[in-house]
């Protein structure tokens, strides 16, 4: 059973389509302690770092999501929910994150390093690069096409956490992250094809196998 | 590399497309769903669904048509048409879509887009501008109403406006182009595409794969829309895709 985390932070329903479709029994829920009967976390989101984080703290949620990933439940993170298991943001402001994993969130530049400007946010299908083979997600997918849509970008020092990369304009992209149970993609998996349902997928195996360790 | 995409647009009215018969291998060409499983196994990179009902009770249907899609299908999707307050674009989103696209309702009301952007974030909002060349004006003028009444706009200022306001995407139909498939407006695209900093849609001419190829070099289009052409056949999404992959541009 996975939880999908449901903290008023824009559209989850797609998400909830994409479970369905793989016959992944799940619940969407706010409720820490129905949260905590599941055997994994997803954590969505769409909208500003600052309000989700103020919205997982009012409810209780990031301690809930911080204490669950001590001892050992899996998390994955989409997109907004990606960028919040960082350290922080500047999107409105610096903003404190979740800090399971190093690294902060910055707005791309707009700009090249040779001056050329270039649209925020990036929008479309891009390409995946892998740097880590065997990262769980990515566990019998090749480097396919994926959907992004975000103005805020992951900057991190610590290449281990970095699965997979897409390239756009002159900024590497940190597409898939991850560090042991915890992990999660810039991209939206539920609107990426096969692609895509397949890191879901690979996410719900990982869930289902850890439940019976 | 982020390609540009591919975005066929199915007019539905009552929870029927009205244009595409010509699929005569499908079982149902008038299910929405049935095409957009279609579209989406030739490579469609996203959907946009324009509601042309013209009574509230056949707008009540597209919500379903929306549930449905969203159920079958892991690309994204925009519905357009009737979306004329907030609680028009969270019945659809809730529903599953992923965007939604205002035109004349945001011209009338420009509040309409800062209050969907502020609830659901600007990658949800895609603002649809209909324009026509304006000799007075010497530039293009923003029409409402399907294009039937004259606003006090010039394109690219109403444009930056829409942005400005919280648009995460500007769909852009040249009116002096649209059914002609002589090839999309490039003045018009280049002109929207360098006021703003999110991603243009071209709309409105497409005929072949070196009108689209126009469009994304010297129009500096995003994406391309296209109705007629792939609902009647003329080319399908993959051969106009491999035509751009020939071409040097960046497709899925």
């Amino acid at each position: 059973m996975i939880g999908i985390i449901d903290y008023g932070m824009g559209n989850l329903h797609s998400v909830c389509s994409a479970l369905k479709r793989i016959e992944q029994p799940y619940i969407l829920s706010g409720k820490p302690e129905e949260l905590h009967e599941t055997d994994g976390l997803l954590l969505p989101g769409v909208g500003s770092f600052k309000d989700a984080m103020t919205e997982l703290e009012g409810t209780g949620l990031a301690d809930f999501i911080k204490k669950e990933t001590e001892n050992g439940k899996p998390l994955m993170g989409i997109c907004l929910g990606m960028q919040l298991l960082f350290e922080r943001s500047t999107e409105n402001g610096l903003t404190e994150g979740l800090g399971l994993l190093p690294g902060k969130v910055d707005r791309f530049r707009g700009v090249t390093g040779e001056g050329k400007s270039y649209k925020v946010p990036h929008m479309g299908w891009n390409n995946l690069h892998f740097l880590q083979k065997e990262q769980p997600l990515l566990i019998g997918l090749d480097e396919g096409y994926v959907y992004f849509v975000h103005s805020f970008v992951v900057q991190t020092d610590n290449r281990e956490v970095l699965a997979a990369a897409a390239h756009y304009e002159d900024v590497e992209v940190p597409a898939v992250v991850g560090r042991n149970h915890i992990m999660g993609t810039q991209f939206h998996p539920e609107k990426s094809s096969e692609t895509g349902m397949g890191i879901l997928k690979n996410f719900c195996q990982l869930v289902e196998e850890g439940k019976q360790r | 590399m982020l390609t540009k995409r591919i975005i066929p647009c199915l007019d539905v009215k009552e929870g029927r497309v009205v244009k595409g018969i010509q699929f005569l291998n499908l079982v149902d060409a008038g299910d929405p769903v049935e095409l957009a499983r279609f579209y989406d196994k030739e490579g469609a990179d996203e959907l946009v669904f324009l509601d042309i009902s013209a009574s509230h009770e056949g707008r009540d249907t597209i919500v379903e048509v929306v549930e449905r899609v969203a159920a079958e299908l892991a690309i994204p999707f925009t519905v357009g048409g009737g979306i004329n307050k907030l609680e028009d674009m969270k019945r659809v989103l809730r529903a599953g879509a992923d965007k939604v696209s205002v035109n004349t309702a945001a011209l009338l009301r420009p509040e309409l887009i800062t209050e969907g952007s502020d609830y659901f974030g600007a990658q949800c909002i895609v603002v649809a501008i209909d324009a026509k060349y304006d000799d007075e004006l010497e530039s293009w003028r923003v029409y409402t109403h399907g294009g039937r009444k004259p606003t006090q706009w010039e394109v690219t200022e109403w444009a930056r406006e829409a942005v400005k306001r919280g648009a995460g995407e500007i769909l852009l139909t040249s009116m002096d182009k649209d059914g002609e498939k002589s090839g999309f407006n490039l003045a018009l695209t280049k002109a929207v595409s360098e006021a703003v900093t999110v991603p243009v849609i071209a709309s409105g001419g497409a005929g072949n794969a070196d009108h689209f190829y126009d469009a994304f070099t010297e129009g500096k289009a995003d994406a391309g829309l296209a109705a007629s052409i792939f609902h009647y056949k003329e080319t399908s999404i993959g051969e106009l895709k491999s035509e751009l992959q020939k071409l040097g541009v960046a497709v899925r």
